[in-house]
């Protein structure tokens, strides 16, 4: 993975930098301890690693603000860092760059019941949210998996799904505002209590721009009055055609449940010797689909789906007939991570979205493709919304397997681009899918993206090296605007 | 006003090529479709052309199954309603149609997206932003760039149809658009309280919004409103009334509907509409005009629900208006019966706000030249939203003046 090179300048300046940081924010609120920086060389995914110059701990807004003008007038880059969850490298620094560590924002400010709002620090965590809420009847709907740690700074960052969006949405469709400070240190509110945007929605953009486009210091969001009941329903098949049948079945009926998950074989196997939770090991997929609402909802809805399984060919319905049993039904699935690392010494989790007809087809090419690495893979879909999770074993310690996860890996988003899909469904580009985009998008698409993060940071300097596979300078856009974006351009710098 | 001269593309290329030329020749051009919402905003002005986007219409791609529906920008959205209701589906987003509203024509998809106004079950089933995933578009420099996906769930690079939608067509022209489609709920009831006054009518709706009802729409039409719609129980009543609308399967309705009138029908006087009457009832809320006073001047207040009541109370102590609220108050539409003010009382009313903002939706031709349209912003964000303009149509010839103010 290439990355920016280093501006010495900078690198050498890192004793007046981290004098200058400490200034803004005294006390602790700078990290420049090589020991101490080495626990933010890398978010969740692991592969890369890279220490910054220094780490910085704001606890305000204005602290923020002084931080990025300083970084601003000193040509520093910055990569923002909420709780370093990130699956694509979104966090990963660069060793001329100061990390702003957002951790100590970690206060809720109002919560809102009579117009259904929560405003905090976005270093809450997504479940803090919900715990803030539930006694009164209420819950923050998207529902990462790592949602006990990730932040609601890192879930805007990246637009975070869970596995109840196929009914709720990401997390742009429940953040109804944000405060957030641009690189030049300007303090912009977008959106609020209010449900439509003053003007252009460009919360709509900020909401999964991966920290390119400014430093959230607050976040609004929606909350939900939980469902009076929620059953899960597991329906084994004996192939996947016939589970990726029934999951357009279920849908072409009019029936959107709260999530409708999809494990393969080998992840059946790995989740029930891991946490015993009853699945069927005679089948060859299954489904996992959960209804909510008023139980009348329920009750009538299972009455639906089970006929539609039955002539979709399903081998076994149960349908869990308690909390606990409900509860039970997810512990396999979101236990699908762990069980799987006891497979393999490691995994490569993958993150495209297809749309859903294309499932089985898109899974039998996997599998070729795992026959063609050499390498295993373990599958679990959220096959409501054609987000798939192919989680690739290897061995990192064995010459050479690393890279050919990456390759298996690369080989299935392309799969899932051309199957009509996109490389990312959740968990964002970050590093980790940044070549590829030019695979999705034509470079005039890129350039508008490119033009755009222009208009929030001319100089480049917020979390650069990510999402985007060649650097331009927005000076060159500019020019190319008048040239009508013909000129080609081979001199860029190419990562 | 005598009509602009116009110019009729029938794919990107050309639209390309066109606004190419405009930006070289630094000559403004004026997105136009299905003409119902051209009298909304800044007058289109002498030396503007408009370009007509008759020439792209049709779907293009509907997979029912996919939940999916792509269509060129200029595709009525009538044609696209009748098509997915015959697979019992819908957009969830329930477009309004402001011809009435505004000065007749049709809306088309590309128009519905562009103005991003979404109807009464906006407070369930989100706004018109939620349900578009896709975009090719050609920007004010004749770059044609496609953005977002067919798939819902999506994170690869910036979420550009979210800032095309609403842009007024300031950003960039689109041609074809993806939306999300959703099956057609299969039951409908609402429930109407009868005489509440606005502070009751809030505090109940947004109480209900609170609970798991999963209420699908929420309206409150003061008397003088009520009085005006096509159901007739409700126009002769002589009070105000409460909308509550629930949708979906039949037994839930059933079951969610028992659980409200047990809720807010004791004690109070109330009606319940059937599926037919909703229909009636709903489309006049969604489309403003059957049920709005006939003032020349007309707001429009994106607010939160709390506030709705105290600011319409605050301007109509200051001038004669009238107001209904939508979206559980969270939206409100107000009418004056006379202009009285050089601005509409644009200072008045934005004055009174306590936060959100306000959106002269209609009014007299000099006023809608001279007032600010959109509520001016604070100047970092100003500033920011030049840059995002600029970044689209860089010689500030899309819809100039319209949104963003040129530097």
């Amino acid at each position: 993975m290439k990355m920016p090179e280093p501006d010495r300048t900078v690198m050498d300046r890192r004793a007046a930098i981290v004098a200058g940081l400490s200034a803004i924010v005294p006390g602790e609120g700078v990290v420049s301890a090589p020991d101490a920086l080495r626990v933010y060389e890398s978010d969740a995914l692991t592969a890369y690693r890279q220490r910054p110059l220094a780490v910085v701990l704001p606890r305000n807004t204005a602290e923020v603000a002084a931080v990025l003008r300083f970084c601003a007038r000193y040509q520093v880059k910055v990569v923002p860092r909420g709780s370093g969850t990130s699956l694509s490298g979104g966090a990963l620094p660069l060793a001329d760059s100061v990390v702003v560590g957002m951790g100590r924002f970690n206060r809720i400010l109002d919560i809102d019941y009579a117009n259904r709002c929560v405003t905090a620090q976005p270093g809450v965590t997504n479940l803090g949210l919900t715990h803030a809420v539930a006694d009164a009847g209420f819950y923050y709907a998207p529902d990462p998996s790592s949602q006990i740690a990730c932040s609601i700074g890192g879930n805007v960052a990246e637009n975070s799904g869970g596995v109840h969006c196929l009914k709720y949405g990401l997390t742009t469709n429940n953040v109804l505002g944000v405060e957030m400070v641009l690189m030049s240190g300007e303090v912009v509110r977008l959106g609020g209590k209010h449900l439509d945007p003053e003007g252009y929605d460009l919360l709509g953009v900020v909401i999964g721009s991966e920290g390119m486009l400014g430093i959230v210091t607050e976040v609004t969001v929606r909350i939900l009055p939980k469902p009076p009941g929620a059953r899960a329903a597991l329906i084994g098949f004996g192939s996947d055609e016939a589970a990726g049948n029934c999951v357009a079945a279920i849908i072409a009926a009019g029936i959107i449940p709260a999530a409708m998950e999809m494990m393969d074989r080998a992840s059946i196997k790995a989740t029930e010797e891991f946490v015993h939770a009853g699945y069927p090991l005679d089948v060859e997929a299954l489904l996992i689909v959960e209804l909510d609402g008023p139980h009348a909802e329920i009750d009538h809805l299972l009455k639906l789906v089970e006929p539609i399984a039955a002539t979709c060919g399903a081998q076994s319905i149960r349908v869990s007939n308690s909390e606990a049993e409900r509860l039970l039904f997810w512990a396999g699935r979101k236990a699908a991570f762990p069980a799987t690392a006891r497979l393999a010494p490691d995994y490569y989790c993958m993150d495209g979205t297809i749309p859903r007809h294309q499932l089985s087809h898109v899974l039998g090419e996997i599998r070729r493709l795992s026959g063609r690495h050499g390498l295993g893979v373990v599958n679990v879909f959220h096959a409501g919304d054609g987000n798939l999770h192919p989680l690739i074993l290897y061995d990192a310690n064995r010459d050479g397997e690393t890279e050919r996860a990456e390759a298996f890996g690369a080989d299935i988003l392309r799969l899932c681009v051309d199957v009509g899909g996109v490389l990312t469904g959740e968990h964002g580009v970050g590093v980790e899918k940044r070549d590829l985009m030019e695979y999705q998008f034509d470079e005039p698409d890129l350039t508008r993206q490119q033009q755009l993060k222009c208009a929030f940071d001319p100089e480049g300097l917020l979390n650069p090296g990510k999402v985007f596979p060649k650097l331009h300078r927005c000076a060159e856009m500019g020019r190319m605007h008048v040239h009508g974006g013909k000129m080609a351009f081979p001199e860029l710098p190419r990562f | 006003m005598k009509p602009l001269p116009s110019f009729q593309p029938h794919d990107a290329d050309q639209i390309a090529a066109f606004l190419r030329d405009r930006s070289l020749a630094g000559a403004p051009v004026y997105v136009r479709g299905g003409g119902s919402k051209v009298a909304f905003g800044r007058p289109p002005r002498e030396d503007e052309t408009a370009l007509d986007m008759a020439g792209l219409s049709g779907i293009t791609l509907y997979e029912p199954d996919e939940l999916v529906l792509t269509a060129r920008a200029g595709t009525k959205l009538s044609d696209i309603a009748a098509v997915v209701a015959e697979h019992g589906q819908c957009l969830a987003f329930e477009p309004p149609e402001f011809g009435t509203l505004f000065e007749g024509g049709t809306s088309t998809l590309g128009g519905a997206v562009a103005s991003g106004w979404s109807g009464p079950r906006r407070v369930k089933a989100g706004a018109v932003r939620d349900h578009v995933l896709g975009a090719l578009a050609v920007g004010g420099d004749g770059q044609i760039f496609k953005s977002g996906g067919r798939v819902v769930k999506n994170v690869t690079g910036f979420d550009l149809p979210k800032l095309l939608t609403g842009s007024h067509g300031t950003l960039a022209v689109m041609t074809d658009i993806t939306i999300k489609v959703l099956p057609a709920p299969e039951a409908t009831r609402t429930l109407v309280v009868l005489g509440l006054d606005d502070g009751a009518a809030i505090r109940l709706l947004c109480d209900l919004l609170g609970n798991p009802y999963e209420v699908s729409g929420a309206a409150h039409l003061p008397r003088a409103v009520a009085a005006r719609s096509a159901i007739g129980v409700i126009a002769r009543s002589g009070v105000s009334a409460t909308l509550i609308r629930l949708e979906g399967f039949g037994p839930s309705v059933m079951d969610r509907f028992k659980g409200l009138e047990a809720k807010c029908g004791q004690g109070a006087e109330h009606l319940v509409l059937d599926a037919e009457e909703c229909a009636v009832l709903w489309r006049e809320v969604r489309d403003v005009a059957p049920l709005i006073g006939p003032g020349p001047i007309m707001w429009r207040l994106s607010l939160p629900a709390s506030d709705a009541v105290g600011t319409v109370n605050a301007i109509v102590k200051a001038i004669e208006a009238e107001a209904f609220y939508d979206w559980g108050g969270a939206l409100v539409w107000l009418t004056l019966p006379q202009s009285g003010s050089a601005d509409g009382h644009a200072a008045l009313i934005r004055g009174l706000l306590p936060s959100g903002h306000a959106t002269l939706m209609r009014g007299p031709t000099d006023i809608r030249a001279r007032a600010a349209i959109f509520q001016p912003q604070a100047p970092a964000l100003a500033a920011l939203h030049q840059r995002v303009k600029a970044a689209f149509d860089p010689h500030f010839i899309l819809g100039a003046g319209r949104m963003a103010v040129e530097a």
